[in-house]
């Protein structure tokens, strides 16, 4: 296969970035996208250009370091897949690609097609935990939890943290993000104590950080490549509701 | 050097709460005082300083990905292992340490695996706790699987993404402390040096790779959770970033580097596609509850699996051992795999492959049934192969996939240098000569939130630690070859990528320190490697700057290292003449073509020290004693 790639250049946070246009001869429909960008790589290295630095690591679409725009879809056209797990077979011979770094005010670009993400670490930093010290826990069967529960838990739990739904999001929202972390602990028993605060303080944080507003456009649930449910954002909403209304410091008690 | 492992004596079941007891505290008041260095946070660096932090103790740590929550521990798919006999299916502690040091084929510790049995039930009750999404049953209560090798059903899971699941526990765990403030984190450094001061580790060098800073840090005691070295062989099942650096470089400073050896093969891998090939994608071992494997019994049938009527198939391992069946541990069943593809027997385009065929079980339970089990990993095999598991069988090989070698430790997961620590698979770890499914996550777990907070504790409580700062000599020096190093690399300026280097020692280990071994391929490797290091210091080219991100930088380094540990391993391959577990020589099996042991010479660990460059590393032996379970001829027949 041939491609033509428009790839978005840039060296650093504080230099202009640009699209530059590449050749791609040597594309076989085997290889994921990463690899054709690995082949490309390389035939840059020989002819004495820099290589296009992107964010990879597990390759099997579980650690979420990796993605980016192909033609304005993130992780590009293939549904709940990111583009390590993306593969060549999905083109035609002779396709025109532009692959572009995700676009949020809150993931400033790094270089080429990578991003600072540090912002999902600190929404989770605010709240996005159970507090129990190491050796503190009770037996693990004395917790039961519903399996209805516990797999709805395990659905909003699979989020890999790509920030595919911040960068589809016209607003740069991080709902789907929040919402799936929150509804995971949520849903859980061992939740509950800190139900209320941790929405609280994991929705302020949102907002400290450069993130939108969501306004339930759902580009969000389209793009994730673990096809978390929008319903995770309604839960946040109704969880965040709850919280402001019932939680007044310590009088009132957590698990009301 | 003389090994000190500091086992306990006295009653097996015993020795872990009386050397509890008698390991030195340190007062409340006093833990805030001290620094901790945590280099790496997958599920034993995270989990360890997370539980360090609770203690009190300030704790910096590490990792060279965007995120603390990217560490490869997150792509485990299966399961973690626990004697909670839930089942009631005749479990037990006893029962697990049985299990792993026989899977280990004799060549762990039988305190440490003790331990670790132990520990397991804690490492459940504590997950739960944190939220942990594990697989339930109706009524509520935790689900479990059998799992690789396993008669008993004791695997916890979370669908396929065990490990991810852990992994964000102790992720969460980890910001919890950093919000409070007593961890302090460094995504996207990587640690390039270890200092060592007056015998003892006491900080490391570090690279930030988006500013390119050669920066120093200062400790009382320094813990690698740095993962393992599998990536050496190019292709494994390891992320692309999972290298050897931080272990390497801890060795070249003393730290004694146990049975480089022993790496492990995981039956249950896509097959290789092409050249271009970055990774190895695992397809988890549960797939073998289900799946049956099998080959045609014609060499060079080309027939599709579908047009091979049930007669002409061989179901190798369901023939060679009736008991256990598809479910043998991962060293027997890619060694088979192995050699009905050498029989010219092998599926696929290149011939390397074996069918695992679900047609039984979804005839047993359904193509929901199946789903329910194995969707997501179906989905991911097409995604790969373009290919419809459901329609026709997967075609699997082995891969590299895990290192039992790694830095020696003792009983407290401490290195040959006082003050620096090892956890998870960066020591030479708990498994032998060959690990059981679901007891890496166990492993990581055990050290990181169970073990390594007592133990640091112990040392520093006993070390007597001068106050040293960055301008103290031997770190401005550390630094100094660092920044050298760097540079000498960028000025190369050669005619080969980093990758091309990588691949080919990739490719040399794979043949000849890979799933067989021989003598005349091991020397052959010995002879290649250190020309092609040569090679690679005198032709690599690596462009752009070395203040900036620069990906092909951090990558020449890695490779560097890995041109360096391959031949140790090769070297303790050659020296190990024998085969057990995951180490296979070709020249010592049994009449049908088991793995032969050498318990009159081989029964110990292997540790290497670090001479100088080109020397003849220097062989020290832990013997290890067999109190509990005999050692005797592993048979899954």
């Amino acid at each position: 296969m041939r491609l033509t790639l428009h790839i978005w250049r840039q060296k650093s946070a504080s230099h202009p970035g640009r699209m530059v246009r590449y050749e791609h001869a040597n594309v076989s429909p085997h290889m994921s996208f990463l690899e054709m960008l690995d082949v490309l790589n390389e035939e840059l290295i020989a002819k004495g250009a820099e290589p296009i630095a992107f964010d990879h690591d597990c390759r099997e679409g579980i650690c979420g370091m990796c993605g980016f725009m192909i033609n304005g879809v993130a992780h590009g056209p293939q549904r709940g897949t990111t583009v390590c797990q993306l593969h060549m077979r999905r083109f035609k011979d002779g396709d025109e690609l532009y692959v572009e770094p995700w676009r949020a005010r809150a993931f400033p670009v790094v270089k080429d097609l990578v991003v600072d993400r540090g912002a999902f670490d600190r929404i989770i930093a605010s709240g996005g935990y159970i507090s129990v010290a190491t050796g503190s826990a009770p037996e693990g069967n004395t917790i039961p939890v519903p399996k209805k529960n516990a797999d709805l838990a395990m659905d909003a739990a699979a989020c890999i943290g790509c920030g595919a739904c911040v960068a589809a999001c016209p607003n740069g929202a991080a709902a789907l993000f929040t919402g799936a972390k929150i509804s995971h602990l949520a849903l859980l028993p061992q939740g509950q104590p800190e139900r209320q605060i941790r929405v609280l303080s994991m929705v302020a944080q949102v907002k400290e950080e450069l993130f939108g507003s969501c306004t339930n456009i759902g580009e969000c649930e389209a793009v994730c490549p673990k096809e978390i449910r929008l319903e995770v954002i309604a839960r946040m909403n109704r969880e965040y509701l709850k919280a402001s209304w019932t939680a007044r410091g310590d009088s009132v008690p957590d698990s009301e | 050097m003389e090994l000190k492992a500091k086992i306990p004596t006295g009653p097996i079941e015993q020795r872990w709460d009386r050397h509890r007891f008698e390991m030195k505290l340190v007062n409340p008041a006093n833990k805030r005082k001290y620094n901790i260095i945590v280099v790496g946070s997958g599920l034993a660096g995270a989990s360890a300083s997370a539980a360090m932090a609770e203690l009190g103790y300030n704790v910096k740590c590490f990792c060279f990905q965007d995120s603390p929550r990217r560490a490869h521990s997150i792509a485990a798919q299966g399961g973690i292992n626990a004697a909670k006999n839930y089942q009631n299916d005749g479990d037990s502690i006893y029962r697990l340490f049985y299990d792993t040091v026989k899977g280990g084929d004799f060549r762990a510790r039988e305190s440490n695996v003790y331990r670790l049995a132990q520990i397991s039930l804690n490492i459940i009750d504590q997950c739960v706790a944190q939220g942990v999404p594990f697989a339930r049953e109706y009524g509520g209560m935790l689900a479990n699987r059998s799992f690789g090798g396993a008669q008993v059903s004791r695997t916890f899971y979370a669908r396929g993404q065990t490990g991810q699941q852990l992994l964000l526990g102790a992720y969460q765990a980890l910001l919890r402390e950093v919000a409070t403030g007593k961890v302090i984190m460094f995504p996207r450094t990587e640690m390039l040096d270890l200092i060592v001061i007056d015998g003892s580790a006491r900080g490391i060098v570090t690279r930030n790779l988006i500013t390119g800073k050669i920066e120093t840090q200062i400790g009382d005691a320094v813990v690698l959770g740095t993962g393992g070295y599998g990536n050496v062989f190019y292709l494994s099942t390891n992320a692309k970033g999972s290298n050897c650096t931080a272990i390497w470089r801890a060795h070249k400073r003393g730290a004694a580097f146990g049975n480089p050896c022993f790496t492990q093969i995981h039956p249950t891998c896509i097959p290789v596609s092409g050249e271009y090939q970055s990774k190895l994608t695992l397809m988890s071992e549960s797939l073998r509850n289900d799946g049956r494997i099998w080959v045609p019994r014609k060499k060079g049938d080309t027939r599709p699996p579908n047009q091979i009527p049930e007669g002409e198939r061989d179901y190798y391992l369901e023939r060679k051992y009736p008991s256990f069946g598809n479910l043998v541990p991962r060293d027997v069943a890619s060694r088979n795999a192995k050699s009905v593809c050498d029989e010219r027997r092998g599926v696929g385009e290149h011939g390397l492959g074996v069918y695992l065929d679900f047609a039984d079980a979804i005839r047993r339970l359904g193509k929901p049934g199946i789903r329910e089990r194995y969707g997501n990993l179906f989905d991911m095999y097409e995604r790969i192969t373009g290919e419809n598991p459901y329609e026709v069988p997967m075609r699997i090989y082995p891969a590299i996939h895990y290192t039992m070698g790694g830095l020696w430790v003792d009983y407290n997961l401490m290195t040959t240098i006082p003050g620096l620590f090892a956890i998870g698979e960066a020591n030479f770890s708990d498994h032998g000569a060959n690990r059981l499914g679901a007891s890496a996550l166990m492993q990581g777990l055990a050290d990181g939130y169970f073990i390594l907070p007592y133990t640091v504790g112990d040392y520093l409580a006993s070390a007597k630690l001068p106050k040293v700062d960055t301008s103290h000599p031997s770190i401005r020096n550390a630094a100094t070859c660092i920044a050298r190093q760097t540079n000498r690399l960028l000025e190369i300026r050669g005619k080969r990528t980093v990758t091309s280097f990588h691949r080919e020692l990739g490719r040399l280990l794979w043949d000849h320190c890979g799933m067989a071994r021989n003598e005349a391929g091991l020397k052959m490797a010995l002879g290649r490697v250190p020309e092609l290091r040569e090679e690679f210091w005198n032709n690599v080219n690596v462009l752009g700057g070395g203040e900036e991100l620069n990906q092909a930088l951090e990558n020449a380094g890695r490779v560097a290292d890995f041109l360096e540990l391959s031949e140790l391993m090769c070297l303790d391959a050659l020296h190990r003449n024998e085969s057990c577990g995951g180490h296979f020589r070709e020249e010592f099996q049994t009449p049908d073509g088991e793995a032969l042991r050498d318990d009159g010479h081989f029964s110990y660990v292997a540790a290497w020290e670090y001479a100088g460059t080109g020397k003849q590393p220097v062989l020290s032996r832990e013997p290890l004693n067999f109190e509990h379970v005999h050692p005797a001829q592993r048979s899954y027949k």
